[in-house]
């Protein structure tokens, strides 16, 4: 079963860190990737591009709009994401509470839906 | 599985395990001989299509893969020097004259299942016993395996040499479980062909050539089990089941991939050949043999595939058959769908009074499909909007991409 595990944050949380704090997530991160990986349920790990880069889309009768943004006005958004693929949602929120950011932000757990269908 | 004409694929896929058997008794080693298979067939792949196919494939494999492991194990230390010059003697008496066990197509086939066995270790996850299973004993390639279950190879390969290295720990060695043991591990084993058919079948779109291909490569390895253990009643059930569901494959998703429901099927496009085979098998093993959960499935689906058109369907068989099915196997999933039989015989109240017992089960009472089997049954009963909400919920709570489509559909449906 694949789940998606969203890291939410903002700006001001992410340079918060003094550098020994930030290395110490990075290598932390790092060592959990390998982990994962050995394990055969690492699927992928992104970073978000920040928000100064998200672009919206829209069709405006069926001619597409470009925007800059969304600007949210949400106090945290998402910074970076990972797809694993486990036996089970206890494993997968096992496995994120076990993200660094998880300290200090906040991990969104959600499974990813599939096109198979469980027969009966 | 056409035996008439085998593509250069199949019989390479035929002939994995039969090779991977011959390697494992002669070098002990499950994990590296695994590995010097895939390079042989994958060296098979490249030079047969240029070369021809050997006289005697099998030995060529074989042949092929035992040089590799005896590059293995002179790599592996000085200190086993003289084993290996040893194994490396027994692999160049192998090129001269083939020993008993690659000749006798007994022993081969004892191979075959003992592969199987092994491969469904119980130490191993579910994932894990899929995947070892289709590369050891169906011989795909990692990537291929990788394909159909959508993870990145490398994800895969990880997953097949973790796998590999939880069954050397648990100490398995290369032989067939104790007598004691058989009959349960045997459950597993088939259990996990069971779930590698699904997987193939179950799919809808994407990838679904590879994925078909699953659903192709389950049937194959249980007729393989079958021909090794004829006189099992479950081994002919399973096999029947799976013959009588892939039946319906054409006709079960729409132009766009959307799924079609067994009631809105066009039954022109079943396969009367695998319904004829399916519908033989399960007949003769349901009169001769300990009755198990697999042969009474095979059954209801015969019944179901035997039917001219959906409202020729023997409701009164198929409950009956699930009411056995009840007692030799219960589990929730049995029930939901004789709730559904017993609506169809006695009413849908008949049935939502059965459903209902499920709401306790925590099993059952968040599922996807207990919403709705009785969203479908209160539409029978007339109350729409009830139906309209349970199919929403159902919807929501699916984690399959196209069952939510049908499942919203149907929501859609009633809002007129």
């Amino acid at each position: 079963m694949k789940y998606l595990l969203m890291i939410y944050g903002n700006d001001e949380l992410w340079s918060s860190f003094p550098p020994e704090v930030f290395e110490e997530v990075v290598r932390d991160t790092n060592a959990l990737q390998a982990e994962l990986r050995e394990s055969g349920e690492f699927i992928g790990a992104w970073g978000v591009g920040g928000q100064e880069l998200a672009k919206c889309v829209h069709l405006d009768n069926g001619v597409p709009a470009v925007t800059d943004g969304p600007y949210i006005e949400a106090k945290e958004y998402l910074g970076s994401l990972d797809i694993i693929d486990v036996e089970s949602e206890e494993r997968a929120l096992e496995i994120a509470a076990r993200v660094p950011f998880a300290r200090v932000g906040k991990v969104e757990v959600r499974p990813l839906l599939h096109e198979a269908a469980e027969e009966i | 599985m056409s035996d008439a004409t085998p593509t250069l694929e199949g019989l390479l896929r035929e002939l994995a395990p039969q090779a991977l058997g011959a390697v494992v008794r002669r070098f002990r080693q499950f994990d590296a001989s695994e590995d010097a298979v895939q390079e042989a067939l994958a060296a098979a792949a490249a030079q047969w299509p240029v070369e021809g196919i050997p006289a005697n494939p099998r030995g060529w494999l074989v042949t092929v893969a035992s040089r590799r492991m005896t590059d293995h194990v002179r790599r592996e230390s000085a200190r086993r020097r003289r084993e290996v010059d040893d194994a490396a003697h027994r692999a160049a008496d192998a090129r001269l004259a083939a020993p008993a066990d690659e000749t006798d197509p007994g022993a081969a086939g004892d191979d075959t299942l003992t592969l199987l066995f092994l491969c469904c270790h119980p130490s191993l996850s579910a994932p894990s016993q899929l995947a070892l299973t289709l590369r050891a004993v169906g011989g795909l390639t990692t990537a291929e395996i990788a394909r159909a279950f959508l993870v990145p190879e490398a994800t895969m390969a990880q997953r097949i040499s973790r796998a590999k290295a939880t069954i050397k720990k648990a100490g398995a060695t290369f032989e067939l479980p104790p007598p004691t043991e058989r009959g349960e591990r045997l459950r597993v084993v088939l259990h996990v062909l069971y779930l590698v058919f699904n997987e193939g079948y179950t799919s809808t779109s994407g990838p679904d050539l590879q994925r078909a291909d699953l659903a192709d490569e389950a049937i194959r390895l249980t007729r393989a089990v079958r021909r090794l253990l004829p006189d099992d009643g479950e081994v002919a059930g399973l096999l029947a089941l799976m013959l009588l569901t892939d039946a319906r494959r054409a006709a079960r998703t729409g132009p766009f991939g959307e799924l079609v429901a067994l009631a809105d099927q066009d039954r022109t496009r079943w396969d009367r050949s695998a319904i004829a085979e399916g519908v033989d098998l399960v007949t003769e093993t349901l009169q001769t043999r300990r009755l198990g959960p697999y042969q009474l499935q095979a059954a209801i689906a015969a019944v179901h595939d035997e039917a001219e058109t959906a409202e020729d369907t023997d409701w009164l068989e198929v409950l009956a058959l699930y009411d056995l099915l009840a007692q030799v196997g219960p589990n929730p999933m049995v029930t939901l769908n004789r709730a559904v039989a017993r609506a169809m015989v006695l009413g849908p109240d008949a049935g939502l009074e059965l459903l209902a017992t499920l709401d306790d089960d925590e099993r059952m009472a968040d599922h996807h499909r207990l919403h709705a089997v009785r969203a479908h049954l209160l539409e029978m009963a007339g109350d729409t909007e009830a139906a309209r909400a349970g199919y929403l919920t159902a919807a929501r709570r699916t984690l399959s991409a196209p069952e939510q489509r049908y499942l919203e559909a149907r929501a859609a449906a009633l809002r007129d």
